[in-house]
């Protein structure tokens, strides 16, 4: 337990008769990331809530930083630092002062130079002193961030980081945590994808429905979901029968008359299925490359789609 | 540190962040003193020719519009506490280690200082329009300290409005009545000559007594008014406001 920064035991969270979080466990070890992979109203948000201090369980057992969230929550909150999903910060203050009122609400001193350096860390300085109703999307969240650093939390909690960003700035963002982890700071991240808890995290849980129907490393996942595929479909069984005896490790779907061809997506490999394709003078109707997401994980983890994707 | 000045300096670092929103804002502080100034302006100048009270219209509208000035500043910090809620800030705080009413606090010290800011600039046109108050040193303390006592009581009550309240424009509207309530009582004309039904309101509700224990202080005749009755009033008005900011503070995640 005391490797532990992190550990859930039978959490419970009702709203009303709906169960939103159906008895979940988990345990996140000190100075790694821990990813909670789901669709949208999965239950992230409220274990993220339940975690930080924020929301009440039901029923269950929940220690952070070594701390039970239910009886010593201000012990917890003096170590965590929490980043939701909707930037939390002072839009009337500019970013200078947004730092510098976790700073003095947090006690840390010197708070100028923290402030400096924060801002300087997030590629603030030039904005450090308009006010946060100005900054983009992107700047908002970083300062949200940088917000929640102030003080150097040893557990840091975030809620979506990248929703909504665009590629660069969600490529900064993963940089930011990767730093963080180097730093030894335990990070608790959710997100909706795939690509985002297998480039960050150490161990990742899968959450469905209020359940967790997964955890394990990103590979230990991905060996039970199909990996990243080339899709072919025949003109007839004739050319299926030829293509299956080129590529042995295809697995072949009589019905549909396509080929599934493991790959690794990329370009040069691409080109030597075609080639391959082509000398025996075979050619696909339908050429595909599938990479798996979360909706793959789903599928073969669940038997159905996210419900996200139902929606729609 | 211990428990109490941990939230007094939480509190302190508080009250920095909604000053200087208000400094950012200063259409808030110019409508919150502009309008009572524009008020008195009719009272006295316009309507109160007309209103046969029994002395100088201004000595006996200024405690009133002391009153009104104070209820007029409440409407934008019920809207500023709901925006507060509404935003993801809020949060921040509550994750944090920081004491649980110096978010609120902020806010109402806050309002208290804008109210002050206006009932000065009520003092300042009064006495420019012929004000001829009777009081001494001790009096005008007493003016003081019953306007401080107002502002919190209602500054807290306000608190309260906004955090129940679902957005911040039903927030605002919440305040209305806080501000029709100077009309309905002995602030421009003596409650004896209204309507029944209207009168026994004017006579019972808070800001009578107040707004009585004020007149009879600037006359220099503290025994006019019911002291007791307006402390009481605002004792117990703060105290249900604390109680009930308090509590709906607790209950919004």
């Amino acid at each position: 337990m005391n490797s532990s920064a992190i550990a859930v035991t039978g959490l419970r969270k009702a709203y009303g008769d709906k169960a939103v979080l159906d008895g979940i466990d988990f345990e996140v070890a000190e100075g790694s990331v821990f990813a909670l992979l789901g669709p949208n109203g999965a239950g992230k948000t409220t274990t993220v809530n339940i975690l930080a201090t924020l929301m009440k369980a039901d029923a269950g057992s929940v220690r952070v930083a070594g701390h039970d969230v239910a009886t010593a929550t201000r012990q917890v909150r003096s170590a965590i630092g929490v980043t939701g999903q909707f930037a939390a910060v002072d839009e009337l203050l500019s970013g200078r002062e947004n730092l510098r009122l976790m700073a003095d609400l947090r006690r840390v001193r010197p708070a100028a130079s923290v402030v400096d350096g924060l801002l300087e860390r997030f590629d603030l300085t030039e904005s450090a002193d308009r006010q946060a109703s100005t900054y983009s999307g992107g700047m908002r969240r970083k300062l949200d961030l940088a917000m929640t650093l102030v003080g150097s939390p040893r557990i840091i909690f975030l809620d979506e980081p990248t929703t909504g960003l665009d590629p660069r700035s969600r490529r900064t963002m993963w940089d930011i945590v990767r730093g963080l982890v180097a730093e030894g700071t335990t990070i608790f991240l959710t997100t909706q994808y795939l690509e985002e808890a297998d480039q960050l995290a150490d161990r990742i849980a899968v959450l469905d429905q209020g359940r967790l129907v997964a955890e394990g490393t990103a590979e230990e996942l991905k060996r039970q979901i199909p990996g990243t595929h080339v899709r072919l479909r025949f003109a007839g069984p004739d050319e299926l029968d030829a293509a299956a005896r080129l590529l042995p490790g295809a697995v072949r779907d009589d019905q549909e008359l396509t080929l599934r061809v493991p790959s690794d997506g990329e370009s040069r490999s691409l080109r030597a299925l075609l080639d391959l394709l082509d000398e025996h003078l075979l050619g696909s109707r339908e050429f595909s490359v599938h990479t798996p997401d979360l909706d793959d994980v789903f599928l073969a983890l669940t038997g159905r789609v996210s419900t996200e994707v139902t929606a729609k | 540190m211990s428990g109490f000045s941990t939230a007094l300096a939480d509190s302190t670092i508080m009250l920095r962040r909604n000053l200087k929103h208000s400094l950012r804002n200063p259409l808030v502080i110019f409508n919150a003193v502009l309008f009572p100034l524009v008020m008195m302006l009719m009272f006295v100048k316009v309507f109160g020719g007309a209103f046969s009270v029994g002395e100088d219209y201004v000595d006996y509208a200024t405690p009133g519009l002391l009153v009104m000035a104070v209820s007029y500043g409440l409407g934008s910090t019920a809207t500023a506490v709901n925006d507060d809620m509404t935003k993801g800030i809020i949060n921040r705080f509550k994750a944090m280690d920081v004491s649980r009413g110096a978010v609120l606090t902020g806010h109402v010290v806050v309002t208290a200082v804008r109210c002050l800011v206006a009932d000065a600039a009520i003092v300042a046109l009064a006495f420019a329009l012929g004000f001829d108050p009777a009081a001494g040193a001790l009096g005008w303390l007493g003016v003081f300290g019953l306007l401080v006592l107002l502002t919190v009581a209602a500054a807290w009550l306000t608190v309260a409005m906004g955090l129940a309240a679902k957005t911040a424009e039903s927030a605002g509207l919440a305040t209305v009545p806080l501000i029709m309530l100077p009309f309905l009582s002995s602030a421009f004309v003596p409650a004896d000559t209204m309507g029944a039904g209207v009168r026994q309101f004017a006579e019972y509700q808070p800001f009578t007594p107040v707004i009585e224990t004020l007149r009879g202080l600037l006359a220099g005749d503290p025994s006019r008014g019911d002291a007791i009755a307006a402390v009481a009033w605002c004792a117990g008005l703060a105290l249900v406001g604390y109680v009930w900011a308090v509590t709906t503070f607790r209950k919004r995640a």
